[in-house]
């Protein structure tokens, strides 16, 4: 099968559609819900889909679609600003201590693995609890959380891009150091980035839900679709749609994900350029 | 062979003594009077004065950590403040539970993972192929808990075939214990299955262009045997390699599991503790996880011997 | 004598898009005989004896044309026949050392995995067996060989090891696809020497796929030529290389390198580099105490290169001549010894001295694939070492890339990309990008070896120009004696970091003193060597 060269075939295509669409209803939810998220309404508890409310209501009386938009909104602006962190970060460290080794090199990876000796929700857990359970907590503890495997693929992707002659080139018409990193070793060092920034999104994403779900991450009654999986546990069995809806949109976007990142990869598989 | 264990003990040492560092110090972020942390704020005034006196909190920071550590070494984590039990025992006796689901979970995956992703490659962007990526992309898309509910839901309250809350340990009856073990394990078996596959079929499909695959088939090797003998133990590294991380991973993540069925095991401990500011115990739950994290990547390392033998020759 | 292998209008198509890789192709190979495959890349030379075995990669498929071996129709054969015929009646030997064994199984195991397929013999028999066989392929220490793992062992010990075990199954035919590009001069011709003789002495025939005409003379009764899937010429090996009908392979057989008239440039009295005693020695590897021993990459080498010459540095691998090609342009750390541009000792320069230094000398690279920044354009890349000369205005800079890009044949390219360009036009590149500030010395290391044959003689023409215009200093560094033979002026000889025979070109070539420069020499397989091998 021959791999698109520009296109991101069918695969891509369907995850790209996917993400765009939740992340229009992200974006639009910001400014507009059919209904208020937070507005309670006793009269109203628990009622299955219908016409008014397509989702159903909650156990408060608020309206399941407007939550699960406003969700929609927190979880992925939470992962974007997640993901810009641990990207900025663990790249600009991933480029300078792969490219100039030595010392540095040797104590920010000791630093590094460490770090990765945690798994990334109990280190995320952890920070949590010198932070607090609140929106700038989660995004700094998981920002904190998945830096250091930025900074390792980066690395690695830097040090295979030394070894390559056009890198021993640039040396030899005489440009510096600096100069060779961000001209040749960063444009080039750009497309695995691309493609771990995607699936990081989708990484943290699931995080914040779990952490959502038991209860440390952003704290009711603010939605995101994981602490509305959490609360819709007691009411499983009587109201379905209230277990049924959040974990759609979880599996949905983490699908949307999946399809993107796949597609991303083939795309920039180095055989590709290669003649 | 033995050099090469040495050497990678060797690495790991300087790592946990950074992890300990970062435990220690963490707790320290917290702010607030450590000793008031440590035994919460009911504690009577001579134990406050005896632990500060422990602590040597008078004394400088390196100081402080070499006590901590040295009480460590001895197996003293402490005390758990809600309930006075010492920490490691807990621990310990929590650790087995989760280890039993994931251990279970992650060795049935992978007896399906690993077959299922070779064959996918050898049988590449046919339909057999497409239908197991399809199911692999689909399954690890689930978020655990929610499938762990969505079965509950199913199994347990709609059909009754099995309990929805509960937990009998294993050393009381194993027959019992499996029965409420059977759906944590099947949730984590299925998502699990989905990583699986995928790095098996990838890896695979990397080997199968290599020379010696088709040097094999010149050769008049059967098929079956060009995919045991000759791409499998090749194609297998990086499969185990992940089979590590995802042991790893489930350390953490086993907790909202343990969550969606009422476990009592080790990510519970840690996320009830930290609900109820029990520090002793989450300081304890984060080094007991890094040393078993660093554990599991040893054992992962020092079996890949076992099938690359360009290995110990690095 | 009976047709072996007789191939009837074989035709082999690309999958999905049915283009044809491989269009009406026939030949046969009679029992015993030798058969030369010649092409360059794309030739569909490859496929065409992959397609024997049906050993097609999954997009390939067979379109049309018959296979018969011994008779028999291949494409009728059921899969148990198939298996019998691959590895029992034919055998095949790959070009890739590295991968063509099972990194995760011993020797043992893999030659014992053939014998057990296709013979029905005991354990003891195969371990027997399979001993003689590696003893026959002048492996020592046999025994020992059976439970060690393919790393341990180099590349020409890997393809010996291969023969052994596609021999030992006393196959009809031998197909040796490349077997020897991968390897180093000598090692090349210890190989094919000894895949002749296992041939002759159970009688196989050979189908050596090949796209060095070197070989063809030398150990082929018979060649044919394929070119982008059609064939150009088939007949005698003396035919082909000394009376070709055929543009193409008239094109070919020129593009063999030849030595060229002695070029008498009046030699400057002051030699631009100086080398006295230069030493380099790699740090061993680290160990919990202390260090291992170092190895000796250059050990006291002198020579002296002057401007307008091109002086040659030839040896095998492991000989020092790329480590001393890079320590003159201070890219890896000396040890010991001097080095000076000018007269001026540049191991001890200061960065302004440094950097004149840089700015006079340059380096062309081996591979074209990985020397050029994949996301700039061409045009980019050659002006990028402009940036160092402050005094040029951009009109000028515009002006100077366009000159270089015309003198090396690729006016026009300044806004493509690399992948965009063929092998031989990414070098071009390089060349324009080493010359463009008009060095005054430049150090190409084997810049033609990933090279077809024929973009091979263009370049080295190329070479040969622009150096005749711009009278820079060459240092060839190079394990091609061919390629040397037609550009140097004088040639340095290299082993074990040693200089062991330095001289002019004819000197060198006509008289060799040193073992192993004759050595060298006789592995170089020429247009005219006789087959001493079918004699």
């Amino acid at each position: 099968m021959s791999k698109p060269r520009f296109g991101l075939g069918l695969n891509g295509m369907i995850g790209i559609v996917l993400i765009g669409t939740l992340l229009i209803v992200a974006i639009v939810a910001a400014f507009w819900t059919p209904y208020d998220p937070l507005s309670l309404s006793l009269r109203m508890r628990l009622k299955p889909p219908s016409a008014a409310h397509w989702f159903g209501t909650d156990e408060f009386g608020r309206d399941v679609l407007s939550r699960a938009m406003a969700g929609a909104s927190a979880s992925f602006l939470i992962s974007f600003l997640t993901v810009a962190f641990a990207i900025t970060v663990g790249t600009t460290l991933g480029v300078v201590t792969g490219y100039l080794r030595g010392w540095t090199d040797r104590v920010l990876m000791m630093g590094n693995d460490a770090l990765l000796a945690f798994p990334g929700i109990l280190l995320a857990l952890s920070l949590m609890v010198v932070m607090g359970a609140n929106r700038h907590g989660v995004i700094l503890a998981l920002g904190i959380a998945y830096t250091p495997s930025v900074v390792r693929v980066v690395r690695g992707t830097v040090l295979s891009l030394r070894e390559k002659e056009f890198v021993e080139a640039s040396k030899m018409i005489g440009n510096s150091d600096i100069y060779s990193m961000f001209r040749h070793i960063l444009p080039n060092a750009l497309a695995p980035v691309a493609v771990l920034a995607t699936s990081m999104f989708g990484w943290t994403l699931l995080a914040e839900s779990s952490l959502s779900f038991l209860g440390l991450g952003v704290p009711p009654p603010a939605p995101t679709w994981g602490n509305m999986l959490a609360a819709a546990r007691p009411h499983l069995e009587s109201s379905v749609w209230l277990g049924l809806v959040p974990g759609i949109c979880i599996a949905l976007t983490m699908l949307g994900i999946n399809l993107l990142g796949d597609a991303l990869r083939d795309r920039f598989d180095p055989r590709m350029t290669t003649a | 062979m033995l050099g090469y264990l040495v050497r990678r003990l060797a690495t790991a040492i300087p790592t946990l003594l950074l992890v300990s560092i970062a435990v220690f110090a963490l707790i320290r972020l917290i702010p607030g009077d450590p000793v008031q942390l440590m035994l919460g704020d009911s504690a009577d005034p001579q134990s406050v004065a005896a632990l500060r006196q422990q602590l040597g909190l008078d004394q400088s920071m390196p100081v402080q950590f070499g006590l901590w550590l040295g009480k460590i070494a001895m197996g003293d984590f402490g005390q758990s403040i809600t309930t006075g039990q010492a920490v490691l025992p807990l621990m310990i006796a929590r650790f087995q539970v989760s280890a039993i689901i994931v251990l279970m979970a992650v060795a049935l995956a992978a007896l399906i993972s690993v077959p299922g992703g070779l064959i996918a490659a050898w049988r590449q962007n046919k339909a057999t192929d497409i239908a197991i990526v399809a199911a692999s992309t689909l399954l690890l898309s689930l978020p655990s808990f929610w499938l762990g509910l969505l079965l509950l839901l199913f199994f347990g309250l709609k059909l009754g075939w099995l309990p929805v809350i509960g937990y009998v340990p294993f050393s009381e009856s194993p027959g019992a214990a499996l029965v409420y073990l059977v759906l944590p394990i099947a949730t984590l078996t299925l998502i699990e299955i989905g990583v699986i596959t995928r790095m098996s079929r990838a890896s695979a499909i990397e080997v199968l262009r290599l020379e010696y695959v088709t040097h094999a088939r010149a050769k008049g090797v059967p098929e079956a045997g060009v995919l045991a003998r000759h791409v499998l133990p090749n194609a297998f590294a990086p499969t185990w390699t992940l089979i590590g991380l995802i042991l790893g991973n489930l350390l953490g993540g086993i907790a909202v599991i343990e969550t969606v069925f009422t476990l009592p095991g080790f990510g519970r401990l840690m996320v009830d503790a930290i609900f109820a500011r029990d520090y002793p115990i989450v300081q304890g739950c984060l080094l007991f996880t890094a040393v078993i994290y660093v554990l599991v990547n040893l054992v992962v390392d020092l079996c890949y011997p076992l099938f690359d033998p360009r290995v110990t020759a690095e | 004598m009976s047709t072996l292998l007789k191939v009837e209008n074989l035709a082999l198509v690309l999958g999905a898009t049915q283009k044809p890789v491989v269009d009406d192709v026939s030949f046969h190979l009679d029992q015993g005989e030798f058969l030369a495959l010649v092409g360059e890349s794309g030739s569909g030379k490859t496929l065409a004896a992959r397609a024997v075995l049906r050993l097609l990669p999954p997009a390939i498929v067979q379109a049309g044309g018959t296979i018969r071996l011994d008779g028999e129709d291949m494409s009728g054969m059921s899969p148990q026949r198939l298996r019998q015929v691959r590895g029992g009646v034919v055998g095949m030997v790959f070009q890739e050392p590295m991968v063509s064994l099972n990194p995760a199984h011993s020797i043992g195991t893999q030659i014992a995995e053939g014998l057990k397929l296709h013979r029905d013999i005991g354990a003891a028999e195969i371990r027997r067996q399979s001993i003689a066989m590696l003893e026959r392929v002048k492996i020592r220490d046999a025994a020992r060989c059976l439970g060690a793992y393919p790393h341990e062992f180099s590349g020409g010990m890997r393809q010996r090891i291969m023969l052994a075990s596609v021999m030992a199954l006393r196959p009809k035919l031998l197909i040796a696809d490349e077997p020897t590009t991968a390897l180093d001069t000598l090692t090349q011709r210890e190989v094919l020497d000894l895949m002749v003789e296992l041939a002759r002495d159970h009688g196989t025939a050979t189908l050596l796929i090949t796209h060095n005409l070197g070989l063809v003379a030398r150990y082929a009764q018979r060649a044919l030529v394929l070119r982008r899937g059609r064939m150009i010429e088939q007949g005698t090996a003396h035919d082909i290389l000394h009376n070709p009908r055929d543009a193409y392979t008239r094109q070919l057989v020129d593009a063999l390198p030849r030595r060229g008239a002695t070029e008498t440039t009046a030699r400057a009295a002051e030699p631009l580099i100086t080398v006295r005693d230069l030493q380099i020695t790699y740090p061993g590897r680290r160990r919990w105490l202390g260090r291992l021993p170092g190895h000796r990459a250059v050990d006291g080498v002198s020579l002296d290169i002057h401007q307008g010459e091109t002086v040659a540095v030839v040896g095998g691998s492991g000989s020092g001549k790329t480590t001393l090609g890079r320590a003159i342009l201070r890219l890896v750390p000396a040890t010991g010894g001097t080095i000076s541009y000018r007269g001026a000792d540049i191991l001890s320069a200061n960065r302004a001295d440094m950097h004149r230094f840089r700015l006079a000398c340059q380096l062309v690279f081996q591979d074209p694939y990985s020397s050029l920044d994949p996301r700039m354009r061409i045009g980019e890349i050659v002006a990028e070492p402009l940036r160092h000369l402050p005094d040029m205005d951009p009109a000028t800079k515009a002006l100077r890339v366009a000159e270089t890009l015309d003198e090396v044949g690729l006016g026009g390219f300044d806004r493509r990309l690399p992948h965009e360009l063929s092998g031989g036009q990414r070098q071009r590149v390089a060349i324009a990008r080493a010359i463009v500030r008009r060095p005054s010395f430049v150090v190409a290391d084997e810049p033609v070896s990933a090279l077809d044959m024929t973009i091979q003689q263009q370049i080295l023409t190329l070479f040969q120009d622009l150096q005749r215009h711009h009278h820079f200093a060459c240092l060839f560094i190079s394990h091609d004696l061919g390629a040397v033979e037609q550009i140097a002026d004088r040639v340095i000889v290299m082993e074990n970091g040693k200089i062991v025979e330095q001289g002019s070109r004819d000197a060198v070539f006509d008289r060799p003193e040193h073992p192993y420069t004759r050595a060298l020499l006789a592995a170089t397989p020429t247009l005219d060597a006789t087959k001493e091998a079918f004699a």
